[in-house]
């Protein structure tokens, strides 16, 4: 990992969060909540963590993002732009006729994009099947998994965790995104989890909780998740869904239809806190 | 069956899911064993009231089609009747071994519901776009398969579920829909609505769902021309109403079937198998190409798959010019 640099990270969780803004701006509507909230776990992954090559996507020896939430794709258009991958412009097009930017990743269609997902838990497989493959090659790539605390609904979520623990894949780590909703409202209320992180932990992985705006707590906690040998580890991030987009951090909305002025305040809002990053 | 066309190809002020909530909840209003089952859809279908007023009927499974699908052949062997809803993708692809298994071949009634027909799934791309959802239920012997296409007619069909023994599927668009039928239609399952027929007619259409204004138009176009076609809402895929296909073949020569819906397993699958065994006939299939989905608008979908009024004209041209 990269020194931790707390100010350098902040600023690229904001430029996250606001390009995440601009990219969904660009068609109007779409999954704000579940993509904003992500911000600052991108940018310790891909500002301290990760190995990849903007310039060479497939890069044989990169680290492996997996979107398994798929709905939250903005987000990664958002940092995989940042990056280089390709001009943060051509992101604009989410959803338009034709575009490489769809609502939910698509490795045939965007750089940076490892593993396609949009039907919720088909991931977290993917996933474990890249770690053992990597490992199969002889690679120190890890994979990165994010998972959402409603698509843990999906058994196949729990058959993925099951597998990488019985092969030992401690070269995955999931991020679990708990920001307590789903699509039809909290989490509690349609089908009630229980203890989340305690249930995952009884899985056999190695599971730290962190606040998951805090990008020191998640660069610490990524720190001991690679130091964990001989079996997957997670980071449960304790989000808000909706996180610094003004008009759903407070409805934790899934997805949102704001008017011309709510997307302008939003925006507004975002280059605020890019700056106050910057001059923190 | 009755039923009065509009005629003007206009959007229903009624978003169709609607038809479908309405009728859920007359019907447990009046039938204590009516239960509703969705994966965390309810915002989607516009049922978060049902799931207020019948909090013990209508149920949240959460994202966990699989087992939603299982717990519904459970309750229904427990003699509940039982609606399953989610996207048309995951009421299908996700949870089709326990559709096929736990329900289907046990003998136990399911009414899957999946919305979001085909291209209508638009912004949300490729992996929420079903294209083979019907199909894979048309392999399932004795299930229902149903293509709806607007308000008044998904509220006369899910009224004639709730009496359909065994497994049905029924897919639908959520929001906007032309309205085809005046409002009071009622249709029986099984049987094709025939919207227009004269003694003239030199090819059939056999269309569903999103189709049927489509061919409406084409009919339009064709009429303009000189061309007199048959239009048959096909709007039951199974069982398929084989008296009245073979009719048409027989009367018309030639037949045109149009699907928002992969060709390779759909209603003109469906038809072809019905004609080639009793009365080979020329048949044209409009449709998806056997190709995949994706993410833009429904308009700009419809374009790039050729689902539009313009195709099914063209391909009435090749049916007939292909008669011998
Ligand atoms: C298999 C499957 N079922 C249903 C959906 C529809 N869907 C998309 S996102 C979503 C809610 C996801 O909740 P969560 O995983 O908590 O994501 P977050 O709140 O972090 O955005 C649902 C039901 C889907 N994409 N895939």
């Amino acid at each position: 990992m990269k020194q931790l640099n707390v100010k350098e990270l902040n600023v690229l969780a904001a430029r996250i969060r606001l390009e995440t803004l601009r990219v969904i701006h660009s068609r109007g509507f779409g999954h704000v909540g579940g993509s904003v909230d992500l911000a600052e776990m991108l940018a310790v992954l891909y500002g301290a963590a990760m190995r990849f090559d903007p310039k060479d996507p497939r890069w044989p020896d990169r680290d492996w993002l997996v979107m398994s939430k798929g709905h939250a794709g903005p987000a990664a258009y958002a940092v995989f732009g940042l990056m280089g991958y390709y001009p943060m412009e051509e992101a604009y097009t989410l959803n338009h006729p034709h575009t490489r930017f769809p609502s939910h990743t698509d490795r045939l269609l965007t750089p940076g994009v490892d593993l396609t997902t949009g039907s919720l838990g088909q991931g977290a497989s993917t996933a474990a099947g890249a770690a053992l493959g990597n490992r199969l090659d002889g690679r120190d790539s890890r994979v990165y998994l994010v998972v959402g605390d409603g698509e843990a609904d999906e058994g196949q979520v729990w058959e993925a965790f099951h597998f990488a623990c019985a092969h030992k894949l401690d070269n995955l780590v999931v991020f679990l995104d708990m920001n307590g909703y789903q699509l039809d409202g909290s989490t509690a209320e349609i089908l009630d989890h229980g203890n989340l992180p305690g249930k995952i932990a009884a899985f056999g992985l190695y599971t730290q909780q962190v606040d998951g705006h805090d990008v020191a707590a998640i660069y610490h906690a990524l720190e001991a998740a690679h130091a964990h040998t001989g079996g997957p580890s997670c980071i449960v991030l304790n989000t808000c869904k909706g996180k610094g987009a003004t008009f759903a951090e407070t409805n934790h909305a899934h997805s949102s239809s704001p008017t011309e002025e709510q997307w302008q305040q939003a925006l507004a809002a975002a280059e605020q806190a890019l700056d106050a990053a910057m001059k923190a | 069956m009755s039923f009065e066309l509009i005629g003007k190809h206009e959007k229903d002020a009624r978003a169709s899911r609607d038809a479908i909530v309405t009728t859920l909840d007359e019907l447990m209003a009046a039938d204590p064993s009516v239960c509703y089952v969705d994966c965390d859809l309810m915002g989607c279908l516009n049922t978060k009231g049902l799931w207020k007023k019948y909090p013990d009927r209508a149920l949240q499974a959460g994202i966990a089609e699989a087992n939603a699908a299982g717990v519904c052949a459970g309750l229904a062997a427990t003699g509940k009747k039982v609606f399953f809803h989610s996207f048309g993708t995951f009421s299908s692809r996700r949870c089709y071994d326990q559709i096929y298994m736990s329900a289907a071949y046990a003998g136990l009634s399911v009414r899957v519901l999946g919305s979001d027909a085909g291209v209508t799934a638009a912004f949300n791309g490729g992996t929420h776009m079903p294209l083979e959802d019907a199909g894979m239920y048309l392999s399932i012997p004795g299930a229902t398969v149903i293509d709806a296409c607007d308000y008044d007619q998904l509220y006369s069909i899910t009224h004639g579920l709730a009496d359909t023994e065994g497994v049905s599927y029924t897919r639908f668009v959520r929001k906007d829909v032309i309205q085809v039928y005046a409002p009071g239609a009622q249709f029986t399952i099984g049987k094709g609505a025939v919207l227009h027929a004269s003694d003239k007619d030199v090819c059939t259409v056999i269309c569903s769902g999103i189709m049927v204004d489509e061919a409406l138009k084409a009919w339009e176009q064709l009429a303009a021309e000189g061309v007199s076609v048959r239009v048959i809402d096909m709007f039951t895929w199974k069982p398929l109403d084989q008296e009245l296909v073979i009719a048409a073949a027989a009367e018309t020569g030639c037949i045109v079937t149009a699907e928002n819906h992969n060709v390779t397993c759909g209603l003109g699958a469906a038809v072809a198998r019905c004609l080639a065994g009793s009365r080979p006939t020329p048949q044209e299939f409009v449709g998806v190409q056997d190709r995949f989905g994706q993410v833009g608008p429904q308009d700009f979908l419809m374009d790039e798959y050729g689902l539009r009024a313009a195709d099914i004209t063209a391909a009435v041209r090749r049916a007939v010019a292909r008669k011998s």
